[in-house]
């Protein structure tokens, strides 16, 4: 498959990026934009269990809310997807029957990836026969920090083909990536390589997004698109826990690439508690004040 | 999979309920607000809308007298006497209180010169204050700035700023001053008065002995009286070039000093190198900052070959994201030009682009009906010879030249009567180093631009200046060594 050369990954400037989320992240967004952010910010989420500890009920119940947020305010949307481990994939699925919710599962030897390639295929087919709508898969990282960057392109590629016809989100894991170069290369390797969406984090290594990551990765997806037309999908992961620090992605992300990008299909948050947040606020937008969190079912 | 709606800003103005403006500013001498001796008070309006803000009294000759024989007094009697470390306390006083006061200063600068409030609110404000802050420190400390001498201050200093940043400016011509122990005659620009009024209002509460700053407004003509004053030692001025060398003709064999701040027509190089997507941010950093009324603003644009097309590319495609309009609102990226004057001469300079074959881009933002507005504007297809590249417009206006080699772009750059400031955008530090270098400018910025800093010195070579502001260089402008 594909290599990469190199020399047209161009190269980022850590400094001047991080002034430019500052001033990204200092917009103000009031009143009916605010509402509006928060809707879409829901319709957004990628509703996430990924513990060892996850049960059958657990999963149940998380897919019950991503449909019935909160039943004092009618009219929300519900969230995008249910993200879990590949063993969740059949429960959550039967339990999302007729909603229109996606199952996102995390596979190939999710989260480090240290598996061999059949190992990581068979897991793949196993969860888009379970019914998976969507893969979030893991690059090996430890290939890429070598500089095997072919190995890492065909391993991309090589899922895509096992993926079928459910939708491919190739987590980068940005936190052992460290610097920005990197992130941009990788990005561009995940795109050529055939990811529909690139991600980036596990939520298991820290740090996970972080906004120059996020940044970086959405001037990538610009670029491809001007070199290519293709329209990938973004989704920060881990770390995104208030209705603030979405709506400051939503102004990157409209301000980066454009409206296209403000929309589940092209955009997702992976998160377990920013819906509650964005509950809070949604609620405190309509009545003026703010509700204990108790008002919010936890799952 | 969803239905599409646009997402865009509601309005997010910055209140003005807080602020505490009068409608009539007198003079401000020897310590109190005084009408003008012929009584004649001139408007004040906000050019983002053309409304009147306020009336100012405009000084004439009598009223110049009044200023520097008050300043005079003030620094015979107390100021020059005063230990410099008590001298230091009234400095930290105006500084803590610009500081309390921010967000008013930051509405009414924005009210009177049409800056966006983002700008005011996160550089002109906090960069006056840090600027007072600064200096304040210096004034027990001169034995340390000139090791082995003694400096002594120079006496009655005349000052004149400009409109574009009226507050900032004022902070950097009364803090030196101030602090080496000279007294001032302080003349802001007739466009701007507002902020220099209000910061006199902080003078009169720091308890600042009576005369040590005078405050006179008025236009060029006003400004002439103070450079032809006979009690004068110095003039500081920060403006365009033409007034700049009338001062230098006017204060020859005066025996007065002068320090002179100019105009700019600064170079900005990217090479192919560079990060582009942070070096299109610095482009529009260079040229869009306070509409482009900066005098190093980056408005000469030359981007290698290789990456040209991507560059201008990119570069149009993010121009479209500022967001052109009320400067109050907090999310504007590009504010009112600031006055008539200013709009006609870049209108007049845009049109000269076009009648010389030059390719202009303009973006798609709607402006509003009243005030004064102009789009960002950026021409490709112009060389060294086109009046666009030579002469400053002070605007909102970039334009763009492709160059191959190094030295190409270095002798490209020097071409210009000006040579304030520069910038270069490489990954490569050896060519940070041969391009700074080689360029003949005060301030050159390697992947940045506009960064400004009270400990950096700030000044131009050629038509762009003579001396400095800011750091240690900047107070040797302010005394004698002996």
């Amino acid at each position: 498959m594909g290599t990469i050369n190199i020399q047209k990954s161009k190269s980022i400037d850590q400094v001047n990026t991080q002034e430019r989320v500052t001033r990204l992240f200092s917009r103000s967004i009031k009143k009916e934009s605010k509402m509006q952010a928060l809707y879409l910010a829901l319709s957004m989420i990628d509703l996430t269990t990924l513990e060892g500890k996850d049960s059958e009920g657990k999963v149940k119940q998380l897919c019950y809310k991503a449909s019935h947020l909160h039943h004092k305010h009618p009219g929300l949307p519900n969230v995008a997807a249910i993200c879990v481990y590949p063993t969740m994939v059949p429960i959550a699925k039967k339990a999302l029957e007729g909603t229109g919710i996606n199952v996102a599962s995390v596979a190939t030897a999710f989260p480090s990836g240290m598996a061999d390639i059949n190992a990581k295929l068979d897991e793949v087919k196993s969860v888009v026969d379970a019914g998976a709508d969507e893969v979030d898969m893991v690059i090996s990282r430890g290939k890429f920090l070598s500089g095997d960057y072919d190995y890492v392109s065909n391993e991309i590629s090589q899922v895509k083909d096992a993926c079928g016809k459910a939708h491919l989100k190739v987590i980068l894991e940005t936190g052992e990536l460290v610097t920005l170069d990197n992130v941009q290369l990788a990005s561009d390797i995940a795109m050529e390589a055939g990811a529909d969406f690139i991600k980036t984090s596990t939520g298991k290594v820290s740090p996970a997004a972080t906004p120059p990551v996020v940044l970086t990765m959405l001037e990538a997806i610009r670029d491809f698109q001007t070199k290519t037309g293709k329209k990938i999908g973004m989704k920060p992961a881990g770390g995104i826990g208030t209705a603030k620090q979405a709506i400051q992605y939503l102004v990157m992300i409209k301000e980066t690439l454009g409206e296209d990008w403000l929309s589940p299909d092209l955009f997702r948050f992976g998160a377990s508690s920013l819906a509650n947040d964005i509950l809070m606020q949604i609620m405190k937008q309509t009545t003026g004040q703010y509700q204990s969190k108790d008002y919010f079912s936890i799952d | 999979m969803t239905k599409k709606q646009k997402w865009d800003y509601s309005p997010a103005p910055e209140s003005t309920d807080h602020i505490q403006l009068k409608n009539k500013y007198d003079l401000f001498i020897n310590g109190e607000f005084v009408p003008s001796s012929d009584g004649k008070y001139f408007d004040t309006i906000n050019p983002s809308n053309e409304k009147k803000i306020a009336e100012v009294a405009e000084a004439g000759k009598a009223d110049i007298d009044k200023a520097v024989a008050s300043a005079r007094k003030a620094y015979d009697k107390t100021w020059s006497k005063m230990h410099p470390k008590e001298r230091g306390k009234y400095i930290y006083r105006i500084a803590r209180l610009l500081q309390e006061r921010a967000r008013e200063f930051s509405v009414i600068e924005t009210m009177d010169g049409g800056k966006p409030i983002r700008e005011s609110r996160d550089v002109d404000v906090p960069l006056a204050a840090a600027h007072f802050f600064y200096h304040a420190g210096w004034a027990d400390k001169l034995e340390y700035a000139f090791p082995g001498r003694v400096a002594e201050p120079l006496g009655v200093v005349g000052q004149i700023i400009p409109w574009n940043f009226p507050l900032l400016m004022a902070a950097w011509k009364l803090a030196p001053a101030l602090a080496t122990g000279n007294t001032v005659v302080l003349k802001p620009a007739e466009t701007t008065p507002l902020t220099a009024m209000k910061l006199a209002e902080i003078i009169q509460e720091a308890d600042l002995p009576p005369g040590v700053v005078n405050i006179v407004n008025g236009a060029g003509e006003t400004g002439k009286f103070l450079v032809n004053h006979g009690d004068i030692n110095k003039i500081a001025f920060t403006g365009s070039t033409d007034v700049g060398k009338y001062i230098m003709k006017s204060v020859a064999g005066s025996g007065k000093k002068y320090t002179l701040e100019l105009g700019g027509k600064a170079a900005n190089i990217i090479f192919e190198d560079a990060a582009i997507d942070q070096a299109v941010e610095g482009i529009i950093n260079a040229i869009f900052f306070n509409q482009g009324h900066v005098c190093c603003a980056g408005s000469r644009l030359y981007v290698q070959e290789g990456v040209a097309d991507e560059v201008i590319a990119k570069l149009q495609k993010r121009m479209e994201s500022l967001i052109v309009g009320d400067p109050l609102d907090k999310n504007t990226d590009i504010g009112a030009i600031n006055s008539k004057m200013q709009l006609d001469k870049i209108k007049m300079y845009v049109k000269l682009g076009k009648d010389e074959g030059g390719k202009i881009h303009q973006t798609a933002c709607s402006l509003p009906k009243k005030g004064y507005w102009f789009a960002p504007t950026i021409f490709t297809d112009v060389s060294q010879s086109n009046r666009i590249v030579q002469e400053e417009i002070f605007g909102p206006v970039l334009a763009i030249q492709t160059f191959r080699t190094v030295n190409e772009v270095i002798t490209k750059a020097n071409n210009s009567p000006y040579g304030l400031s520069g910038g270069v955008w490489t990954d490569k530090g050896s060519k940070i180093f041969k391009v700074t270098q080689d360029i003949r400018a005060g301030v050159i910025w390697a992947n940045t631009f506009n960064k400004f800093d009270p400990a950096s010195p700030f000044g131009g070579y050629k038509e762009s200046g003579v001396g400095s502001e800011g750091g240690i260089e900047g107070l040797s402008g302010y005394v004698n060594l002996v």
